[in-house]
């Protein structure tokens, strides 16, 4: 009786939960492609009918998931050796591969159609590239070649405020490129941090990240350059038309909070770290979502004060 | 005769398909939603659906 019972009742391919699919979608991620997206769409000037940005928020949102659905199809193999991502539904087996690239491929197609549909072409096509960036060219070719990874694949995950812009202006422009390039500067130091304190996780699993082909003391230099570099870009972008005094006091302030973390990162060897369980790294890590959020918040507040009269430059 | 408790695996099932059947509601209503903003919107863009000429649909041209 148990045979026949756990043959039946066992999980099998195509019982997954609902979850497990919206899992596939990368949630997390996610609620960062909304919260950029939504910025370049508000400080974008002109205006645009609520409802068309609720859709354009929706479908590249979407898109981003579905992106997130194709890099689980093809990283399975390493996902299932790396702790931090064993447990996704491809890798513990709830969710088939096959269906997260069939889930990848349909949200993927509706998302660009739809945002063409919705918004315009300009901002589908945007989208369309996104998501051909991070699948094809991170995730299949530069996450398993070179510790430039996510230097060059944080491109990916920059486009989502360019494809708000575009959504409300049906083109690019510096300002766009501005928010674009801020978030591609971001990218490496926020990942370096992770990969510091996950330790040996990316070795085990053959990606070439930076901490596992140059070493740890490199990495830790590298996220001082980096995060270095960001500060006058991102203090800089004050200056153009979509800051102003709310984004200038949070960059200010962020940027040298930023300074100080990866200073104390550059400063501290593996001794240290393990001594104390990476709490810089980890500190800095979680500080690092927060001065994302913080600077595109601080935009959205400099365009709501200019649309209430109240803008200063 | 009382019917059992549903075996977990009906459960999850049925918790799949609640959550795609409000995916779907959700997705009619997005579409809803889009076509009454664009219809509304710009009114003129549709003229000429029932294929009757009409003057103000001309390109303006130079006396």
């Amino acid at each position: 009786m148990t045979d026949a019972t756990s043959s039946l009742t066992a999980p099998q391919a195509g019982d997954a939960s609902f979850g497990d699919y919206v899992s596939l979608l990368k949630p997390r991620v996610m609620t960062l492609v909304v919260f950029t997206a939504l910025a370049g769409l508000v400080v974008a000037p002109g205006a645009v009918h609520p409802m068309v940005a609720f859709a354009a928020i929706v479908f590249i949102a979407l898109g981003g998931g579905a992106s997130g659905a194709l890099n689980m199809w093809w990283d399975a193999d390493i996902d299932a050796i790396m702790r931090r991502t064993r447990n996704r539904s491809v890798p513990s087996g709830r969710v088939h591969r096959d269906e997260a690239l069939s889930v990848g491929l349909a949200l993927s197609g509706i998302a660009v159609v739809m945002l063409g549909l919705a918004a315009n072409w300009a901002a589908a096509a945007l989208l369309a590239f996104t998501i051909f960036f991070y699948v094809v060219i991170y995730t299949m070719w530069l996450k398993r070649w070179t510790p430039q990874n996510i230097v060059i694949g944080g491109a990916a995950g920059a486009f989502p405020p360019m494809i708000g812009w575009a959504a409300a202006t049906g083109g690019v422009s510096i300002e766009s490129v501005l928010m674009f390039a801020l978030i591609f500067m971001w990218t490496p130091p926020h990942f370096w941090a992770l990969a510091l304190f996950m330790k040996s996780d990316y070795a085990d699993a053959g990606v070439p990240m930076l901490n596992v082909t140059h070493g740890r003391p490199a990495t830790r230099r590298h996220i001082l350059v980096y995060t270095a570099l960001l500060a006058p870009l991102a203090i800089g972008t004050a200056f153009s038309s979509i800051g102003g005094p709310v984004y200038l006091s949070v960059a200010v302030a962020m940027n040298l909070w930023f300074l100080k973390g990866a200073l104390s990162i550059w400063r501290r060897d593996d001794a240290q770290a393990d001594a104390d369980n990476y709490i810089v790294e980890k500190r800095f890590f979680r500080f690092s979502l927060y001065y994302l959020f913080a600077h595109f918040g601080a935009l959205m507040a400099d365009a709501a004060l200019t649309r209430f009269g109240w803008g200063i430059w | 005769m009382a019917f059992g408790k549903d075996h977990e695996l009906h459960q999850r099932r049925f918790g799949r398909n609640l959550g795609l059947g409000l995916v779907l509601v959700g997705f009619v209503a997005v579409m809803f939603g889009l076509t009454v903003a664009k219809v509304g919107d710009g009114m003129g863009q549709v003229q000429g659906f029932d294929h009757v000429l009409r003057p103000e649909m001309m390109p303006e041209t130079a006396q």
